[in-house]
């Protein structure tokens, strides 16, 4: 295979200058995560440990084989939302080893608004159970909710995309055969108790898990019976009586270890029917990505460099190198599992979008993965272009794109605008992962370019009234919306609204590839029926 | 010489007469309870018969079953072993009557030597120096008192039938002798049934030396020097060796002609250990020995005496049962060197040597060779069961000199692996590595006078001692998982690294594991090269390489060595001439072992109930003592496994039960409604 070079230099002072910017927004990626890693306040996590249970991240670390990676997705969900106060939105969800398959772990975090479900934390839940249906890995739910967050119901409850969707999900999962196991470790309440009761194992510790439709309180208030909750609903009645959970455990640990023995029942193996290669790192340090990267995302640069620092000894087969040269494809190896990338190198032409949907077409023949290195401001515009078809070609990668039944993970490495963000396979063409650079922006266009946009619009407006607008009028125009689009575009606001599966630090890529790709292929590689191509 | 041996023995015993046998060309036969049919002794035999059901009483003691067999066998001698039947004289008679010649000394003389005061009197007949004291059938509390201030102050009194310390007192004088009477004639009338007593002279620190001695059919007799066997646990044996240190020549000849005296007077033929105590205040000075007792068997410890002899004592055995003389005379027998010899039992040191059993995940010992001589009668994958002895092997040491094999014995002892089942082999090297030991400051006190040396050796372990025992796991434990990886369908996949990868951040992880000072906890992140550990004295890298048992590690900067020994979950660490021993805990593991269905009491062993503490209905908190039940010779306190209730008692005080049995029922507590 080619080996790609690299002209970098890392002793250069724009090298030092870069590395020095990602390295700020790195670290305080790591604070975000690490504040929101702790969970509730420290009184929640005094309490919910003083009744002898365990904190979900530690629930987490028993539950995995040890020290084996968790991939942890949505980490800085509801970031800035609901006045900051629902860390990761008050549930853990990842990937994850549990007796040697990777799993989908859904864990509630008590601590944190009593593990209620707020509209994001829906959002949360459901996005990992996409997860195990497009990658067929099993479920397992750590159960300490509360149920539905109450003053904010409408947003919960009555959706499509809402609270329901969870049990169906269950359903709908365990009918193509993707395990679902529940551990109740806390309250199961109202809603939350179809949970357990909707998985095809469930696990209950005595004197702390509790399935109820109608708490206590309800139950005196309509009919005026008093009873506990663990009379009600506890690790007895259920295992002895009821049957809603199958297994009773003295403790957290307890169902850990039993959830562990369910998954090493589960009669399943991974089938991976791709060829693959012994691993080898790249000839060039994935930290050096770091100085790689431009500070300013205007500044174009040289995405083979990136490349380079991605895939097994830096080896990438380039296809039609010399044609449509703004997008960049070409065949490598990432943890010895064999990729197609495709990745922005400037502006989308019409001959880089028929590249761009040959080259999907070739993976898709090939059953090759593919990886998007998304950073686009968009398709050219001009007359040229509009008469020479762009949009039509344009359709075709998109169509390409979104039919492609390969695995498809995105790494939105700088700007993610407009339609190029459709034809790179943007959040709403179901890649099975999409990650986030922390300097990246997403949004319809640039801030810059928006507020040129709507200037041009207004002038038009003020001219055909024969009024003037001074260069100080104008600036005051745009300055809102550069700030708006600046807010709204920023890693954090996406992340926080799930519009990605999670920031990573660039250093870190090639391993979260190497994860997804390994959990991706869990699922057989599905062959591709294409739509029609707008010839 | 016989052409047929059939051993009525197992363990280690038997395989050890089994190897001589062979050697000599004689045909095994081996005997077995249903217990026992895949045991060493079996597979290691030529033929083997089945004799009965798992207990003792049913199978290794039950005579006429073993005669069956070595009819049945074609046997023409049976080798006893050591245990079960050996010092058995009705045995020796039916095997007599059977035509089989019994390899050991003539039921009369097994007798003579059964019956302890009887045996005192003879020797003193004999001119053997007994033990001062009155051995009288007048048990008039005035007459004994008089009796203990003839014979003198100190005093012990000790039941007749007695045995293991019990109905046993030390009377410092006249004013205490009424009581202490009273207390050793009440405990001796509970164990033994009878409450008769002798007193004797106290031997304030007292060695054990006992002596080998042969005799034959032809009127000779001889003796293979002596064997100290002060070290002791229970009043158990758990190291011997040869010579007895600090014994001067001359004592070791008056010592030897009345060993030999004491054999003659019974008209011993085979085997046989005459036992002395020896009072070690004054350094053996004194010069003043007593006949305890005759052991008219082979001896556990004999493979000490065929280190620093150079001979083979069941060929000896063999040999004078076939009517042969003895093959030397006494002053051709040569002392070399020196032997140690250590015990390895299935026991828990930590409470009361109670013996444990369980199946032997593994068992790994060093490699034999001239110095060191392993005799085991175990392998990894056995079961040690609870119907008999809990001795798994032994470990013998021989050097030119003391220093030398107790430095050979120490390392033997520091590379035994064994996992699955708990033993005592941290304790015997606890024990060896002694100042005390060294020095051989050798008496029947020594464990308990050495409890706070042995209590220091389990202090703490120091950081980089954690640092390399958590090192050394963590990278067995990736190696383990590189080898999944490599068998598995997706090798290459990063979700096999045990890094403890996390998005934006490394996982706290931890590591717990348990040391004879107490529990461990250390917390802990990976990174792609190594480990950081949180230690008592602040944060270290840590990371190194461990291959085929040798780990180079690199802590806080420092490259260091050591051996590392893994046997499943104990970890051994050899470091800078100290050993170190770790179990490590895998609190998951723990939840499921404990896993068993709620509300069971059951019998840990087959045994007999000898109290039932608890009446129906009794509410009880978890650990309150329920029921004892004797077994092994041992009581077995059977503890609430929770807080509940006790329904009903299915056993009655003296009624028999089985291992496994359910002894009340139980409703725990939470599993009221």
């Amino acid at each position: 295979m080619a080996v790609l070079p690299s002209s970098v230099d890392v002793r250069a002072p724009a090298f030092a200058e870069n590395r020095r910017h990602m390295a700020d927004l790195t670290r305080d990626l790591g604070e975000q995560v690490a504040r929101v890693a702790a969970g509730g306040e420290r009184r929640a996590r005094a309490r919910h440990q003083e009744r002898g249970k365990l904190l979900p991240r530690e629930r987490i670390r028993l539950l995995l084989d040890p020290g084996t990676p968790f991939l942890e997705l949505s980490q800085l969900a509801a970031l800035g939302l609901y006045g900051d106060e629902v860390p990761a939105a008050g549930i853990i969800t990842g990937i994850g080893r549990v007796s040697g398959q990777e799993c989908v772990v859904i864990a509630n975090d008590a601590t944190v608004k009593g593990g209620t479900y707020y509209p994001v934390t829906v959002k949360k839940h459901l996005r990992a159970q996409e997860v195990a249906r497009a990658n067929r890995l099993p479920c397992i739910y750590m159960v300490d909710s509360g149920g539905a967050y109450l003053p904010l119901q409408e947003d919960v409850f009555p959706d499509r995309e809402h609270f329901g969707r969870i049990f169906y999900n269950q359903a709908t999962l365990s009918a193509v055969g993707i395990a679902q196991i529940a551990l109740v470790l806390g309250s199961c309440t109202a809603g939350g108790a179809y949970v357990p009761a909707m998985a095809d194992e469930s696990i209950i510790v005595r004197g702390q898990g509790t399935i109820f439709l109608g708490g206590p309180p309800l139950v005196k208030a309509a009919t005026g019976e008093e009873v506990t909750a663990e009379e009600l609903g506890g690790a007895e009645v259920h295992t002895r009586t009821s049957g809603v959970a199958d297994h009773y455990a003295r403790d957290d640990g307890h169902a850990i270890a039993i959830a562990r023995r369910i998954v090493g029942n589960l009669n399943r193996t991974k089938r991976v029917e791709i060829a693959r290669r012994p691993p080898r790192v790249p000839l060039y340090d994935p930290a050096e990505l770091h100085g790689v990267v431009p500070r300013d995302l205007r500044t174009p640069f040289e995405v083979r460099e990136v490349i380079a620092r991605l895939v097994d000894g830096s080896e990438f087969d380039e296809f039609k190198r010399n044609y449509g040269v703004t997008l960049v494809t070409g065949f490598a190896h990432v943890h010895g599992y064999p990729v197609g990338i495709i990745a922005n190198n400037g502006i989308l032409f019409s001959e880089s979008a028929l590249k761009g949907a040959h080259f999907v077409e070739l993976c898709c023949q090939r059953r090759v993965p593919l990886v998007f290195l998304q950073n686009i401001a968009g398709f050219m515009v001009g007359k040229k272009y509009e008469a020479g078809g762009i949009a039509k070609d344009g359709a075709k990668m998109v169509t390409a794109v979104s039919c492609a039944r390969v695995p498809k993970i995105t790494v939105v490495i700088g700007g993610s605008f407009g339609a190029g963000n459709y034809g790179m396979c943007g959040r709403a063409f179901e890649p099975r992962f999409l990650w986030m650079w922390p300097n990246a922006r997403i949004s319809v266009m640039g801030g810059e370019q928006a507020a040129s946009v709507l200037v041009q619009v207004r002038r038009d407006g003020l001219a055909g009234r024969g009024a003037d607008w001074s260069a100080e009028d104008e600036e005051a125009f745009k300055a809102p919306i550069r700030a708006q689009y600046e807010r709204q575009g920023h890693p954090y606001y996406a992340t926080a609204r799930l519009w990605d599966d999670g920031i990573i630090d660039p250093a870190e890529t090639r391993m979260v590839l190497g994860l997804s790709l390994s959990a991706a292929l869990n699922a057989p590689v599905e062959s591709t029926a294409f739509g029609v191509f707008r010839m | 010489m016989f052409e047929r041996l059939l051993i009525a023995n197992r363990g280690e015993i038997a395989c050890r007469i089994a190897r001589t046998a062979r050697r000599l060309g004689i045909k095994v036969i081996a005997v077995y309870s249903d217990a026992d049919a895949d045991a060493q002794h079996v597979l290691q035999a030529d033929e083997a018969h089945r004799i009965g059901p798992a207990p003792a009483a049913e199978s290794y003691l039950n005579i006429p079953a073993v005669i069956a067999a070595a009819v049945r066998a074609g046997a023409e001698a049976i080798h006893p072993g050591y245990g079960f039947l050996s010092e058995n004289a009705a045995f020796a008679e039916a095997c007599m009557g059977a035509g089989i010649r019994f390899v050991g000394p003539p039921a009369a003389a097994i007798r003579a030597m059964g019956e302890k005061a009887a045996a005192k009197a003879l020797m003193e007949a004999a001119g053997v120096p007994v033990v001062p004291g009155y051995h009288g059938a007048d048990q008039d509390p005035a007459r004994l008192a008089e009796e203990a201030r003839a014979i003198g102050y100190p005093v012990a009194v000790k039941a007749v039938a007695g045995g293991g310390g019990r109905g046993l007192r030390m009377v410092p004088d006249a004013e205490s002798f009424a009581p202490a009477l009273a207390a050793a004639r009440r405990e001796a009338l509970a164990a033994f049934g009878s409450d008769r007593v002798l007193i004797e002279t106290w031997v304030a620190t007292p060695r054990h030396i006992e002596f080998q001695v042969f005799a034959d059919a032809h009127g000779n007799a001889l003796h293979l020097f002596e064997r100290d066997c002060s070290i002791q646990r229970r009043h158990q044996k758990v190291f011997e060796e040869a010579p007895a240190p600090g014994l001067s020549p001359a004592l070791r000849t008056r010592m030897g002609a009345a060993a030999v005296a004491a054999a003659r007077a019974v008209g011993y033929e085979g085997a046989g250990t005459v036992e002395f105590i020896v009072d070690a205040a004054g350094g053996l000075k004194r010069g003043a020995f007593y006949f305890m007792e005759m052991n008219t068997r082979l001896q556990v410890e004999h493979p000490v005496t065929e280190c620093v002899t150079g001979l083979d004592l069941v060929e000896w055995q063999l040999r004078v049962a076939a009517g042969e003389p003895l093959p030397l005379r006494q002053e051709d027998v040569r002392l070399r060197g020196h032997a140690i010899e250590a015990r390895l039992y299935a026991e828990d040191p930590d409470h009361d040597f109670l013996p444990t059993g369980g199946l032997l995940r593994e068992l790994r010992f060093p490699t034999p060779d001239e110095h060191l001589r392993i005799d085991a009668g175990y392998v990894a994958g056995d079961v040690i069961g609870a119907h008999y002895d809990a001795m798994i092997a032994k470990v013998i040491a021989w050097h030119e000199d003391r220093p030398s094999a107790l430095r050979r014995l120490c390392a033997a002892l520091d590379a035994i692996a064994v996992d699955g089942v708990r033993t005592n082999v941290s304790f015997l090297s606890a024990v060896a590595g002694l100042d005390d030991f060294a020095k051989a400051h050798l008496d029947t006190g020594f464990i308990a006078r050495n409890r706070a040396a042995l209590a220091a050796s389990a202090a703490a372990p120091s950081d980089t001692v954690v640092a390399l025992a958590a090192l050394a796991f963590l990278l067995g434990r990736a190696a383990r998982a590189r080898a999944d990886a490599a068998a598995s369908s997706d090798p290459h996949s990063p979700w096999h690294l045990t890094t403890g990868w996390r998005l934006n951040g490394a996982l706290e992880d931890r590591l717990d594991f348990e040391h004879a000072s107490g529990m461990i906890a250390l917390r802990f992140r990976g990174h792609a090269e190594g480990f950081v550990f949180a230690l008592p004295g602040g944060l270290a890298e840590a990371r190194g390489t461990l291959r085929d048992g040798m780990l180079s590690a690199e802590i806080a900067g420092v490259r260091r060595r050591a051996q590392v020994l893994s046997a499943g979950a104990t970890l051994t660490l050899s470091y800078e001439g100290e050993s170190h021993r770790f179990a490590m805990i895998d609190p998951l593991a723990a939840a499921l072992a404990a896993d068993a269905p709620l509300g069971q009491v059951r019998s840990p062993l087959p045994g007999k109930v000898i109290a039932v503490l608890i009446g129906p209905g009794a509410a009880v908190k978890k650990g309150d003592p329920l029921i004892v039940v004797e077994a092994m010779k041992m009581e077995h306190t059977v503890r609430a496994p929770e807080d509940g209730t006790v329904e009903r008692i299915l056993y009655e005080p003296g009624e028999a039960v089985a291992e496994g049995v359910d002894l009340v029922r139980f409703t725990a507590a939470t599993a009221r409604q």
